[in-house]
């Protein structure tokens, strides 16, 4: 579970919010000669970064106001919050060494586990880290 | 290899089961083969065994990161079904449904198979008129499907609070009797022996880091352990689609998310049949062990860490409580996350792609499961023939350009 720092109201439980998906997609100006294939990116194609990624968050629960936030989507490390509209700041975090593969500090994922194989043939798993 | 049959586990039963052989080889990748599967999940094993199968090829790798079944088909809730609302998905579906009624057998593995049926609950007039219009359209497409009253619900599952005073009543619900469960590990393992006997290398711990290219071509791929090559590469990696496909520069319209699941202590069997209600949002099964599996919708954040938020976990909690007040004061033993492929309309992308000789089977979100054997068997048509299969035709991604999306969304029930 996240706590989530509202711009306005401070540090909250992740359940008063609610997730609006990427950041920065904006409505292309000149619509009407657009193609299917503008489109097509415009209103369904997403980055879906493993890493680094600018999300919309909106404060349901509170003030129901809306703003951006800054996570590490390999770790759900929030590393930073900023106003609609603001630029995202540089931070820097842990990332994954290989573009599917897990950050040393924080992933979840049972794949950082490495696969030893014993003398008698049987395979069994170990932590990395 | 030995086959597995009453004759042999006697056999081994009496020598300390001291000779089973292993069950399919640990070999080192080679420089090149006719073709590569990316993901060693149920999706991918089914693809890399129907392409031996039935079209002959035997000079394939599966390539997978960590183990195989490590990733959703080791995770999900096994519920199997298909009555979907519209043609293109019964089609595929109950293609997945028809298979899975042979497969034990076909593959000499024992799936658990538990056709015990899947019971979709109703509970107001609105949501009964929307459920009674899917079984009219299922039974459109050759699909079974029933429509049951609420003393029709308490007769096949009895442990269904049908009073009116009920806090959600139930005023009745669909049965698909084909549908049921079975067991994640048994297929990913099955469908390994199976491709492996046929020749296939199954290849863990080697992860795709980048898709080689020439003139819009596929000619192989960068792994963890070295450099592949092949004329045809298939990625079937589910959570990690849209980072797969980034390496051969095409964007999906896809987003990860997690989804989890739990898991009771064990009781005594008192849930005959799997149980979903959209309204509430939950379903449930008990396993043979005895155990309720639970789950229920995914974190709405993407996310590739494979653990969900404990507020998701809550509302779960109490929409069993609301539909089963005797689990109340059942413990919960387990809780985990898989990382679910979720596309804009809810239904899969089976597709040839942009880049020649590179295929994609994504998209199945939090409902793929019970798709793993026919979407394995259509994949490997649309790879060999480089032509969609009938089946698989309407699921190409072109059709998020073109705008004939298969909007499953809602119109199939929970989305398990
Ligand atoms: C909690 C939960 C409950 C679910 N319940 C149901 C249900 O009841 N019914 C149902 O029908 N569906 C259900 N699903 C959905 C279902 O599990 C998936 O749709 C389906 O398993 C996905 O296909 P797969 O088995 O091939 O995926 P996976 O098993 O995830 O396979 C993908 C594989 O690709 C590997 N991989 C990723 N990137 C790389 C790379 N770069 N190189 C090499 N390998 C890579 C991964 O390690 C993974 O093993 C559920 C999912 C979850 C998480
Ligand atoms: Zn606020």
């Amino acid at each position: 579970m996240f706590v989530i720092e509202c711009p306005w109201c401070g540090p909250r439980d992740q359940s008063e919010f609610s997730c609006g998906g990427e950041a920065h997609i904006s409505r292309p100006a000149e619509r009407s000669d657009m193609s299917d294939e503008e489109w097509a990116e415009f209103v369904f194609m997403r980055t879906n970064a493993k890493g680094l990624f600018a999300e919309r968050w909106n404060h349901a629960a509170g003030c129901r106001r809306w703003f951006n936030v800054l996570r590490n989507t390999s770790t759900d490390e929030i590393l930073a919050v900023y106003r609609m509209g603001e630029t995202p700041p540089d931070v820097s975090t842990g990332l994954p060494a290989t573009p599917c593969g897990e950050a040393e500090i924080g992933s979840g994922n049972d794949a950082a586990k490495v696969m030893v194989e014993a003398a008698d043939g049987t395979t069994n798993t170990r932590d990395t880290v | 290899m030995k086959d597995y049959s009453f004759l042999s586990l006697v056999r081994e039963g009496l020598r300390g089961h001291t000779g089973w052989p292993r069950v399919w080889r640990h070999p080192e990748p080679k420089q090149s083969y006719d073709a590569i599967i990316i993901g060693g999940g149920g999706h991918g094993l089914a693809t890399a065994y129907y392409l031996a199968k039935e079209h002959g090829m035997r000079d394939i790798a599966v390539l997978e990161k960590g183990w195989i079944g490590g990733g959703n088909a080791g995770r999900n809730t096994t519920v199997i079904r298909s009555n979907y609302l519209y043609d293109e998905s019964a089609a595929i579906y109950d293609h997945a449904l028809e298979l899975w009624e042979g497969l034990g057998r076909e593959l000499n593995f024992n799936i658990m198979m538990s056709h015990r049926g899947v019971l979709n609950l109703a509970h107001d007039e609105h949501e009964a008129r929307d459920l009674i219009r899917r079984v009219e359209a299922n039974r459109l497409n050759g699909v079974d499907a029933e429509w049951l009253d609420a003393e029709g619900v308490k007769a096949f599952c009895p442990v269904i609070e049908i009073s009116k005073s009920a806090r959600y009543p139930v005023v009745g619900g669909t049965l698909q009797r084909r549908g049921g469960v079975n067991r994640h590990d048994a297929v990913v393992w099955g469908y390994a022996r199976a491709a492996d006997r046929l020749g296939v290398d199954i290849i863990q711990q080697c992860e795709v880091t980048g898709i080689s290219m020439k003139a819009g071509a596929v000619t192989g791929v960068e792994t963890t352990r070295g450099t592949i090559r092949a004329p045809k590469v298939a990625s079937v990696v589910a959570g990690h689609s849209s980072i797969v496909a980034a390496m051969a520069g095409l964007r999906l319209p896809i987003e990860s998310h997690p989804l989890q699941a739990l898991v009771s202590e064990p009781i005594k069997p008192v849930l005959p049949c799997v149980v979903m209600s959209n309204a509430v949002h939950v379903y449930c099964s008990q396993s043979d062990k005895g155990e309720l599996v639970i789950g229920a919708g995914i974190d709405h954040h993407l996310s590739y860490t494979q653990r969900g938020s404990l507020n998701i976990i809550e509302e779960q909690m109490s929409a069993i409580i609301e539909l089963f007040p005797i689990f109340s004061r059942l413990k919960m033993m387990r809780q985990w996350g898989g990382i679910v492929d979720v596309c804009p309309d809810a239904s899969p992308i089976i597709s040839k792609t942009p880049v020649k000789g590179f295929y994609i089977n994504a998209g199945w979100g939090t409902g793929g499961w019970k798709a793993t054997p026919g979407s394995g068997h259509v994949f490997a048509h649309t790879i060999v023939h480089d032509e969609p299969h009938p089946i698989a035709a309407p699921f190409a991604l072109e059709r998020f350009t073109s705008g004939a999306l298969v909007a499953e969304h809602g119109a199939a029930a929970v989305a398990h």
